[in-house]
C-alpha cells in the first residue's frame, strides 16, 4: 500500500518509472530533516516523532535512529493511524486500520507528523485531526520526504526532502527497504 | 470485506473474521482514550432494531455506533407498533424511508435477519444481534476476540463449549467461526441437547464434561434455561448442574492457562458456581468490553466505506 | 351444445386418433372423425381429466385467499375437472350444510366438479365425530373424511372413524402427524434444522402415525388413505402394509415430488408447508415409491395463502403452496421424461386411482365410447418458466416460481365443454 496521498486520479502504473532518488539521495534527506528538526526544536527532550502508517511510519524510525545518534540517548518515532479521520472513506471500500502507537503523552509536547509524500495534504488534515483527540501538544510540525505540489488545503511542510514538481497524472512511489525491495523514489506516468 | 451483511458467523471467511478482529484490537484502545468518539460514521444512520429484549446485547451496539459517530435509533418492538401486529416487512420498510444504513437485529424467530437482507426491504447493511436459535455472529467475534487476547492465534486451540447447543446462537456462531479461525471445537451437552445432525458440524461432540477438561484452553459455559426441565430435555437443575456444570474441582482440572466464558446472562448456581464466575480465570466481564469494540470493527467494515465493496484496493492513491 | 373433434391426439401416449364428443360423451375414437369444431392436438397427448382428492378453496371462511370458483378455475388451467375440497374451512365442512354449501358453489361455477371432503371431528377437534353419515347422506354425497392440517391422533377416535365409515362406503385419509413430536416444528428434522437452529419435524411423527394407521385398519378391516407422505420410512411402510394385504391407498404432492429441504436455507416461507419438505433422500424414495405403485396416487395439496402470511419471518408464516396449475407439469418433469412413469400411469395415478378412492362415479373414466369427456391435451414439449402472477388463482405463494418446468396443459374439457383453450381458461363458462 502506497499510503502517501488521497485524492484518486488516473492509473498510470503501467508507463515505465523514472526514478528521482535513490537509497543515498534519499539517506541524505532524512540525515538533512534530522539536523532541522533538532535545529529548530533545540530542546529535542519535548519532541515526539509519529509516522503516519505504513512508509511514514519507517521514515520516523529512521529519524529517530539518527535523532538518538546525534543526543545520545534512545530516542522512538510513534505510528498515527488516520484511516478513521480520513475524509474519503465513502469513495473507497472499508480499509483495515493501521496500528496507531503513541510513545509519550502528547500534552505539551512538539509533535512532528512524518509522511513519505505530501500532496493534497488531506491526510495531514485528518493526522491533525487525529491529534486533537490524543491530546493538546505544544506544536504540531510536519516533515516529509517528498513534496509534490497540488495542495488542496493551507498545509505546508517544515521539513522537506525533496521538493518534486510533478503534474497530476504522474504518481509518485516511495519504496522503502521495511516494506518494498529498495530505497528508491520513482515518477511514473506523464512525460517521462 | 466479502460481505455486506453480517447474517451468520459462517458468512466470514479467514481473511474477513481475521481482519475484524485484527481492526477491533486498534479500536479496544479507544476507550482508554480521553475523547472515546471518532468521526468516521458521521452522518450515518443505525437502527437498532430489537424484536426481543436484549439490554446488554443493544446497549453494547449503541456504544459502538456512537463511538463512531453515527446517528442512532433505537426501535423496540415492545411500544412500537411492531407488537401492535405490524409486519416485519412494514416496520423494514419504514425504516428503509428513514434512511438507515444498517439495521442491528435481534429477533426471536430464527432467520429474521436473512429475510430482512434477502427479501430487499431495506438497502441497509443487516446485522443479525441474535436471531431465535440460530445465530449470533458478533458474540461469536467477541469470544473469539477475547480468546486471542488471552491465548493467542487461535489455531489449533481447544475450545470446550458446554451446555444447551440444541437452543443455543452463541454455540452455532461460535462453532462455525471457531473452525474457521482452525480452533478444535467440542461441544459438551446431554443428548437432548445436542441437535440432529449434528455430526456434520465441524466439531466434537462429548456427552462427559469432565472427559473435556483437561485439554481445553477455554472453556464457555452456554446459559441453560429452566423451562428446558419442564420439556423433559433433563430430569432436574440439580442433576443439570451436577453433570454438566461448572464447578471450582472442574475448574481446578483445566490447564493453567485456560479461561472461562460465558456469554451471559449466567444462572449462577446452574452451569456455573458463582465461585467459578468470580474467579480471576473467569473473563466474563472482560468479553462485555470487547463486546463494543468488535461491534465497533463490524460497524466500521461495513459502514466505513462505499456501499457494496468487497475488496482493499492498493497502491491506487 | 356443440360437438367437438379433437385431431390427431396421442391418446395416453399410445395411440394417435381423433376423438369426437357430443352432448358431454365420447361417441367416437378413430380416423377423420367430423364436428362443429375441430381441435388440433398434433403433438398433444390426451388424458382423462385429472381428479385431485387434496385441493383446499378456502371458502367459506378465506375468500381472500382462495374460493370455490378461483380455486376450480386454477383446477381447470392445471387439466382437473374434478377437486376435493378439504375440510379445514371456516367454519369447518363437518356438517351437511358446510359440505352442501360447498358442493353447489363447484357447480354454479362450472370449471371442474368440486367434491367436498368432510371433516372426521368436529370442528378438527379430534374429539368427537362429525355427523358423518349425514355429510355422506347430503347431496354432496361425501366419501373422503380428512381432518387434514391436523392428525386425527386419537387411537381410539381414528378407530372407531375407520370402522364407521365402513357404512357407506368412505375413507378416513389421515394427516399422518403426531402433534407431540411436532410442537413448533417448522422444518424436515436433520442437519440443516439444526443449522438453520428451526425446530425439526422428525419422519417419524409422521411414520409412527401411518404406522399405527395401517394396523388399525387392519384391525378393523377398514380401508385407510394417506395424505402426502413425505418420507423414505413412509413410503416403506405403506409398502409392508400392501404387501400384507392392508386395504390402504397413498398420495404424495407434487412438491414432495421435486423439492427438497435444502430450499429452506434462504428462509423464505414460501418453501414453509405441511408435511415439511424432505431430504434428497426422501424426495428420491417418494420418486421411487410412485413408480412401483406403492404410492397410488399425486395430489396437490392446493393451499392459497394470502401475501402477507408468507412475506414474514419463517416460523411466523403459514404452512401450504399452490399446486393445481403446476401439479401435472411437476409429474412430467420429475416421473414422465426420465421414464419412470408412462402417460397411461399418470393417468391412473392423475384421474383413474383417484376418483376410485374418493368414490366419483362419473369422473377418472377411461378414454373410450361412451364415457363423460373429461379430457385434458398436455403439450409435453412445451416448457415455461413458472410466473407466480399467471395464475387463476387469488392467491401467489407458488414455489416454482422463476422455475422452468416441461409440458403444459392446451385445453381442458369438463363433460364436453372446454374449460380451457388454447393454453388459457376460456372465460364465462356456465352450467
Amino acid at each position: 500500500m502506497v499510503a502517501s496521498d488521497d485524492a484518486p486520479r488516473a492509473d498510470n502504473s503501467h508507463a515505465p518509472a523514472r526514478t528521482v532518488l535513490d537509497d543515498k539521495d534519499i539517506s541524505r534527506a532524512l540525515t538533512r530533516i534530522t539536523h532541522e528538526i533538532l535545529e529548530r526544536n533545540r530542546d529535542a527532550s519535548d519532541v515526539v516523532l509519529l509516522g503516519i502508517p505504513t512508509r511514514g511510519v519507517h521514515l520516523a524510525r529512521r529519524i529517530a535512529k539518527r535523532m538518538s545518534e546525534v543526543e545520545g540517548r534512545i530516542i522512538t518515532a510513534g505510528a498515527l493511524d488516520i484511516t478513521m479521520y480520513r475524509d474519503d472513506l465513502r469513495l473507497k471500500p472499508a480499509r483495515a486500520l493501521e496500528h496507531t502507537e503513541i510513545p509519550d503523552d502528547i500534552d505539551g509536547k512538539i509533535v512532528v507528523l512524518v509522511d513519505d509524500v505530501l500532496f493534497s495534504g488531506r491526510t495531514i488534515r485528518a493526522a491533525l485531526d487525529a491529534l486533537n483527540e490524543l491530546g493538546r501538544p505544544k506544536a504540531v510540525q510536519l516533515a516529509v520526504l517528498i513534496d509534490r505540489g497540488h495542495r488542496e488545503l493551507p498545509i505546508r511542510a517544515d521539513f522537506v526532502g525533496k521538493n518534486l514538481p510533478t503534474s497530476l497524472v504522474e504518481k509518485v512511489k516511495v519504496a522503502l527497504t521495511e516494506s518494498d525491495e529498495r530505497d528508491a523514489v520513482d515518477i511514473q506516468g506523464g512525460a517521462a | 470485506m466479502t460481505f455486506t451483511h453480517l447474517l451468520s458467523a459462517g458468512d466470514l471467511d479467514r481473511t474477513d473474521a481475521i481482519r475484524i478482529l485484527d481492526t477491533a484490537e486498534e479500536l479496544l484502545g479507544l476507550a482508554s482514550r480521553p475523547i472515546k468518539k471518532l468521526p468516521t460514521l458521521r452522518g450515518r444512520t443505525v437502527v437498532n432494531l430489537f424484536f426481543e429484549d436484549s439490554t446488554r446485547t443493544r446497549i453494547s451496539f449503541e456504544a459502538a455506533a456512537k463511538r463512531l459517530s453515527a446517528d442512532v435509533i433505537n426501535f423496540s418492538a415492545k411500544g412500537s407498533s411492531v407488537s401492535k401486529g405490524e409486519s416485519l416487512k412494514d416496520t423494514a420498510l419504514t425504516l428503509q424511508a428513514m434512511g438507515a444504513d444498517a439495521v442491528v437485529i435481534r429477533h426471536q424467530h430464527s432467520g429474521a435477519p436473512h429475510r430482512l437482507a434477502n427479501a430487499k426491504w431495506t438497502n441497509g447493511a443487516v446485522i443479525n444481534a441474535g436471531d431465535g436459535t440460530h445465530e449470533h455472529p458478533t458474540q461469536a467475534l467477541l469470544d473469539a476476540f477475547t480468546m486471542r487476547r488471552h491465548l493467542g492465534e487461535l489455531e489449533g486451540k481447544n475450545i470446550t463449549i458446554v451446555g444447551d447447543v440444541l437452543h443455543s446462537r452463541v454455540a452455532r456462531s461460535n462453532a462455525l467461526l471457531l473452525d474457521t479461525l482452525g480452533a478444535n471445537v467440542t461441544l459438551v451437552a446431554p443428548p437432548t441437547l445436542l441437535p440432529v445432525g449434528i455430526e456434520k458440524w465441524p466439531v466434537e461432540t462429548s456427552y462427559d464434561l469432565d472427559s473435556s477438561l483437561e485439554k481445553a484452553d477455554a472453556v464457555m459455559m452456554l446459559r441453560v434455561q429452566q423451562e428446558r426441565m419442564n420439556a423433559a430435555f433433563f430430569p432436574s437443575a440439580r442433576e443439570y448442574s451436577r453433570r454438566y456444570g461448572l464447578d471450582t474441582p472442574r475448574l481446578n482440572r483445566l490447564p493453567d492457562h485456560a479461561i472461562v466464558m460465558h456469554p451471559g446472562p449466567m444462572n449462577r448456581g446452574m452451569e456455573i458456581t458463582a465461585d467459578v464466575a468470580d474467579h480471576v480465570r473467569s473473563v466474563i466481564v472482560e468479553q462485555v468490553t470487547n463486546g463494543v469494540a468488535v461491534r465497533m470493527a463490524v460497524l466500521y467494515l461495513l459502514l466505513g466505506g462505499a456501499a457494496g465493496d468487497s475488496t482493499t484496493e492498493e497502491g491506487t492513491e | 351444445m356443440s360437438s367437438y373433434v379433437i385431431r390427431g391426439a396421442n391418446i395416453l401416449g399410445e395411440t394417435v386418433s381423433d376423438i369426437a364428443i357430443e352432448d358431454g360423451v365420447i361417441t367416437a375414437i378413430g380416423a377423420g372423425l367430423e364436428g362443429d369444431e375441430v381441435i388440433d392436438a398434433t403433438g398433444l397427448v390426451a388424458l382423462p381429466g385429472l381428479v385431485d382428492l387434496h385441493t383446499h378453496v378456502r371458502e367459506p371462511g378465506r375468500e381472500d385467499a382462495e374460493t370455490v370458483l378461483t380455486g376450480s378455475k386454477a383446477a381447470a388451467r392445471g387439466g382437473f375437472t374434478c377437486v376435493h375440497a378439504m375440510a379445514n374451512t371456516d367454519p369447518v365442512a363437518d356438517t351437511a350444510g358446510v359440505v352442501e354449501q360447498v358442493w353447489r358453489l363447484g357447480r354454479e361455477g362450472g370449471y371442474c366438479d368440486v367434491q367436498p371432503v368432510g371433516a372426521v371431528t368436529i370442528g378438527l377437534g379430534g374429539e368427537r365425530l362429525a355427523e358423518l353419515g349425514a355429510m355422506a347422506d347430503s347431496a354432496a354425497a361425501v366419501r373422503v373424511f380428512s381432518d387434514d392440517g391436523k392428525c386425527v391422533s386419537d387411537a381410539v377416535i381414528m378407530r372407531r372413524a375407520l370402522e364407521y365409515v365402513k357404512a357407506f362406503d368412505g375413507v378416513i385419509a389421515q394427516h399422518a402427524q403426531e402433534p407431540r413430536l411436532t410442537e413448533g416444528a417448522q422444518m424436515n428434522e436433520g442437519p440443516l434444522s439444526g443449522e438453520l437452529g428451526l425446530t425439526g419435524w422428525p419422519a417419524v411423527a409422521e411414520e409412527a402415525i401411518i404406522a399405527r394407521d395401517v394396523l388399525l385398519a387392519e384391525h378393523v378391516g377398514s380401508r385407510l388413505h394417506v395424505c402426502h407422505l413425505s418420507t423414505r420410512g413412509s413410503v416403506e411402510i405403506i409398502r409392508w402394509a400392501k404387501g400384507r394385504g392392508i386395504d390402504v391407498t397413498a398420495e404424495v404432492t407434487p412438491h414432495h415430488l421435486l423439492l427438497s429441504d435444502d430450499l429452506v436455507r434462504s428462509y423464505d416461507p414460501i418453501y414453509k408447508v405441511n408435511p415439511p419438505l424432505r431430504s434428497n433422500d426422501d424426495v428420491a424414495a417418494v420418486r421411487e415409491g410412485l413408480a412401483d405403485g406403492t404410492i397410488d396416487i399425486v395430489a396437490t395439496d392446493h393451499a392459497p395463502h394470502p401475501m402477507e402470511d408468507k412475506e414474514c419471518e419463517w416460523s411466523a408464516a403459514a404452512f401450504g403452496m399452490l399446486g393445481l396449475e403446476t401439479a401435472l407439469s411437476v409429474v412430467q418433469q420429475t416421473m414422465v421424461d426420465p421414464g419412470l412413469l408412462t402417460w397411461a400411469e399418470v393417468a391412473e395415478k392423475m384421474s383413474a386411482k383417484p376418483a376410485e378412492i374418493g368414490r366419483v362415479s362419473n369422473q377418472g373414466r377411461p378414454l373410450e365410447v361412451g364415457e363423460p369427456a373429461n379430457i385434458v391435451l398436455v403439450d409435453p414439449a412445451a416448457t415455461r418458466v413458472i410466473d407466480a402472477r399467471d395464475t387463476a388463482s387469488l392467491s401467489r405463494n407458488n414455489p416454482y416460481a422463476g422455475l422452468t418446468l416441461s409440458g403444459e396443459v392446451v385445453a381442458t374439457f369438463l363433460r364436453g365443454r372446454p374449460t380451457v383453450r388454447d393454453r388459457a381458461l376460456v372465460e364465462g363458462v356456465t352450467v
